[in-house]
């Protein structure tokens, strides 16, 4: 039978506010064990929370970046559970009335582009974490991360597999990061990701047993996780057996996921309105003054792009796949002072090519816009041959000085002296006739090697269109 | 010295007849003598206490004084105060130094009062008796067989017997207007909001108010004055411009309607407390106020409605005495539950943790809409009961408990007889309403009978100027227990 998988994600965002969405406290990561926790963090008796405007401010964004309605008036509750690292005994966040209903979200996945509805985003604290057996044999509590913000962004069960699960999860963060409303340190568990899994027979309308994997943390254990749990509840159902609701965990070591706790002993979180908060409104004109206060948008941008600078849709995507991405070729197309499709090709090419390889983000190039703008300069004024430029990058990229300090001390100066080019075609055409004569009887292929020799002769610095231009006519 | 309201020791102190430090000896010796066998106080600390009311002098010499600066106060032992053991009555926090102050007690220090200690109270405020108390129960200095009442009761005998000259204390569902009433003082639990609960160890979040409790109704003002006034980290203080609370103790009473709830004047009322409100009362109409009756009549679901909102909220606020960070943690245990479960089991006393139980199932699965969903409409409509009253009267009068104080063990074993006594005053705080208890007699047994003011929201001056308008014509407020 075929079957198919059915995902839904839910994603912790922590938001990148200095302070605690309800203290004082400062959220930086790092700190020594509970430095960072006050006196309403440890739960102290008699201590209240205070909302942090900027964590709804963040919040406010992410709704506007996906069409969702803002609610104008929603509900702190609180959830009740005991755990050591949960210093009131319960985590104040949002339940029936959440902060942001209903939007979504458009993914590229191959060619295809797809919408996936976003069901609700809500404002809930951080816990604490325990370190198991750090301390003889005890665990020990750090309340540093207590109190820290986070958006709960809850996606409908629209992703089927694990490849659209990765483009909506990169997506995501990609709109977070552009936003600036989360760092999207995944590392540092800034963007965190709950998969809800299940499979059903191809064809079928009807849901299956789904099952919930706890944080996953990298983009890889996310796409592995989805794949394993489906081929295990695949396996299941196709030996006849039934899928159990559950909460599993996913072990990247063994590359498998087990079960954390199962429906039955799920907790009773007793939720109810938090009495300490009052209902949070927001009003018209703080969702205005928010809206504008906004970078703008990927999606726009990449209208702009395509209709400002004359490239093709897929390059204007992928140069707003990221923010800095997006400024980069903007300052290149600006320093260069035009050649926008060029620029776009060099970025998309040798640049993200260079920064794969070297595992860096654009804004840790080690070669600026102003250098690959006066590279691309010395193509447009046929200093340079695109394959020459490509040398003078990967100078530029080993920090060897600025580009015609390069082109100097390498002689890689193109020549385009006619005379020179001329020369050099009638010794390579007398040192090879029997070549010559194949490509008069028909051999086309006999044109590319000429070329090859004469390049090879002049030592690639030939001005190819020329060269091209007197081989043709010397055969004629 | 004793009986001297705070206005006159204000201008002693100002004039230097007397010192701060002089004044708080007193009230030292008064409690060294008295508080052994009344059991008002948990915490005593002589040293700070004198170490405060030096400073007081030195603030009083430089003429920065403010207006209670150099006054001895007693604070409820819910309040945290830096430095001082803040139990809560609780063997949970036997041994928690608060390192901060609460709000309320942060303004008392402000204002340069003394703090002379922290008083008994009903374990975590639940408990209309003070028989909860881990510390043994306060006994009341009219007749030491007969309970304070609670579960500000170390607050209001410390009053009473003249250990304090005015106390904070917290109401819930009427813990600083049943004590003052069966202690014969004077108390206020001001409108929701009012003043801040930051620092305030809370019972239900969504009830608890803090308030003065005094020998009189212009002693209230004057520590409200001090106690209230917003603060930007409880966010359910309310942001509004500063009062001065003594401002409409001098206004007449001609043509204020007084409001009489036939259900507070109904079966379950005693004979002794009915003839005292209803002297109280006539008084009144001498003074030229006139009465209407009116009507409450979801009156009688307030107890059933505090007893599914209340322990609900407590059940969780009481979440945070785990014995992981501080508090009472249990000596021996297993794994991580069994600590759980044998330090709150040991932690806790009896009634705690009935509420606990009761509050977790309210909340529970399956149960949360019969209970705690209709719990809170009924509180709604209680508001509404309250808000048509007001249409017909500016301010409403009855009882403040059904009976005067009752004796130790008598209503201990029955936790629902215990309930009713709060009969009169939990819909005030439901409500979210300013309420008071007054003296305003006694019964067969001598033991005092409070008359219960309820004002509409922010009416607080209101109510102390018509409080004080009775305590200058009457002088059940000045009288004290004899042979204490």
């Amino acid at each position: 039978m075929q079957w198919e998988i059915v995902v839904g994600l839910e994603v912790h965002t922590q938001l990148s506010t200095s302070s605690k969405i309800f203290s004082g406290s400062s959220t930086a990561f790092g700190a020594a064990p509970n430095t960072q926790a006050n006196a309403v963090d440890i739960a102290l008796p008699g201590v209240l929370p205070v909302l942090n405007r900027g964590a709804v401010e963040r919040a406010i964004q992410l709704g506007l970046a996906i069409n969702a309605h803002i609610s104008r008036r929603s509900v702190f509750a609180r959830k009740n559970y005991f755990y050591p690292d949960l210093p009131k005994g319960y985590q104040i966040s949002q339940m029936e009335l959440p902060v942001v209903e209903g939007g979504s979200l458009t993914i590229q996945v191959g060619e295809t582009e797809k919408t996936i509805r976003i069901t609700r985003a809500h404002l809930e604290e951080d816990a604490g974490k325990s370190m198991h057996g750090d301390f003889h044999g005890m665990t020990g509590i750090d309340l540093n991360r207590a109190g820290t913000p986070l958006l709960e962004i809850v996606s409908e069960p629209d992703m089927r597999g694990s490849a659209e699960a990765v483009a909506y999860a990169k997506t995501l963060h990609s709109l977070v990061v552009w936003l600036g409303i989360c760092d999207g340190n995944m590392q540092e568990g800034s963007f965190r990701c709950d998969a809800n899994v299940s499979v059903r027979p191809m064809g079928s309308t009807e849901l299956g047993t789904r099952c919930e994997i706890k944080n996953l943390n990298s983009f890889r254990f996310l796409e592995r996780a989805i794949e394993y749990e489906a081929r295990r509840q695949i396996e299941i159902n196709e030996d006849g057996g039934t899928i159990r609701q559950e909460t599993r965990l996913y072990d990247p070591d063994r590359d498998e996921t087990r079960t954390m706790r199962s429906k039955e002993d799920a907790h009773d979180y007793r939720y109810f309105p938090d009495p300490d908060l009052l209902p949070l409104v927001i009003s018209e004109e703080w969702i205005e003054r928010t809206r504008a206060a906004m970078p703008e948008l990927p999606v726009a941008m990449r209208e702009r792009f395509i209709g400002q600078y004359a490239i093709p849709a897929y390059d204007a995507g992928v140069l707003t796949g990221s923010k800095a991405t997006a400024v980069y070729f903007e300052q290149l197309v600006a320093a260069v002072g035009g050649e926008a499709k060029l620029c776009a090709n060099w970025i998309m090419g040798e640049l993200s090519a260079a920064l794969n390889r070297h595992e860096l983000d654009i804004a840790q190039s080690p070669v600026g816009v102003a250098q690959l703008a006066m590279l691309i300069r010395r193509i447009g004024d046929g200093t340079l041959s695109g394959k020459l430029a490509k040398e003078v990058f990967e100078a530029l990229w080993q920090g060897e000085g600025e580009v015609d300090a390069i082109i100097d001390a390498r002689g890689l100066k193109q020549v385009s002296d006619v005379g020179a080019i001329e020369a050099m075609v009638d010794q390579v055409l007398a040192a090879n006739p029997n070549q010559v004569a194949e490509y008069r009887a028909g051999k086309e292929k006999m044109f590319g090697y000429l070329i090859g020799q004469a390049m090879k002769a002049m030592k690639g610095k030939a001005n190819p269109q020329q060269l091209n231009e007197i081989l043709l006519r010397k055969l004629s | 010295m004793i009986n001297t309201s705070l206005k006159q020791l204000a201008a002693l102190l100002g004039e230097k007849k007397i010192s701060s430090v002089e004044l708080t000896q007193v009230y030292l010796d008064r409690i060294a003598t008295l508080n052994p066998e009344l059991n008002a106080f948990i915490t005593l600390n002589e040293a700070v206490s004198l170490a405060d009311a030096r400073a007081a002098d030195a603030r009083i010499a430089a003429g920065n004084a403010a207006p209670l600066t150099g006054i001895p106060l007693a604070h409820k032992d819910i309040f945290c105060a830096d430095g001082w053991r803040t139990t809560c009555g609780s063997r949970m926090l036997e041994n928690f130094i608060a390192p901060y102050d609460a709000h309320v007690v942060s303004q008392c220090k402000a204002a340069g009062m003394v703090t002379l200690g922290k008083t008994n109270m009903d374990e975590f405020a639940m408990g209309s008796s003070n028989e909860t108390s881990y510390y043994g129960a306060v006994k009341n200095p009219w007749d030491k067989r007969a309970v304070p009442g609670g579960s500000s009761g170390g607050s209001a005998a410390a009053v009473a017997a003249r250990l304090a000259p005015v106390a904070t204390g917290t109401d819930t569902g009427g813990s600083i207007r049943q004590p003052a009433a069966l202690t014969g003082i004077t108390g206020l639990k001001p409108t929701y909001g009012v003043v801040s609960r930051y620092g305030m160890i809370a019972f239900a979040s969504s009830l608890d108010q803090a308030g003065p409790m005094a020998k009189s109704a212009e002693d209230c003002a004057l520590l409200m004055n001090v106690m209230a006034g917003y603060d930007e980290r409880d966010s359910t203080s309310l942001e509004r411009p500063a009062e001065d609370y003594t401002r409409d103790l001098d206004r007449p009473l001609a043509g204020l309607r007084i409001g009489l709830p036939r259900e507070y004047f109904a079966e379950g009322l005693s004979a002794d407390v009915a003839a005292a409100v209803d002297a109280a009362l006539a008084e009144y109409r001498k003074l030229g106020a006139t009465t209407v009756d009116i009507s409450l009549p979801n009156t009688k679901l307030s107890i059933p409605v505090y007893y599914v909102l209340a322990p609900a909220e407590a059940s969780s606020n009481l979440s945070r005495f785990d014995g992981v960070r501080y508090g009472y943690r249990a000596p021996e245990y297993g794994d991580l539950t069994d600590m759980y479960e044998k330090s709150r089991a040991q932690g806790f006393g009896t009634e705690v943790k009935r509420r606990i139980m009761i509050g977790t199932y309210v909340l529970s699965h399956g149960y949360y809409d019969a209970y705690y969903m209709q719990a809170q409409k009924i509180r709604r409509l209680i508001a509404q009961d309250f808000a048509e009253a007001f249409r017909q009267c500016d301010i409403i009068m009855g009882p403040t408990s059904p009976d005067t104080a009752f004796d130790f063990g008598d209503k201990s074993g029955d936790p629902v007889a215990m309930y009713l006594s709060d009969i009169y005053t939990i819909a005030v705080n439901l409500a979210g309403l300013p309420g008071m208890s007054v003296p305003c007699g006694t019964g067969s047994n001598g033991r005092p009978v409070g008359l219960q003011l309820i004002g509409n929201y922010f009416s607080e001056a209101k109510m102390l100027g018509v409080a004080h308008q009775y305590q200058l014509a009457t002088d059940w407020h000045t009288r004290m227990p004899e042979n204490i």
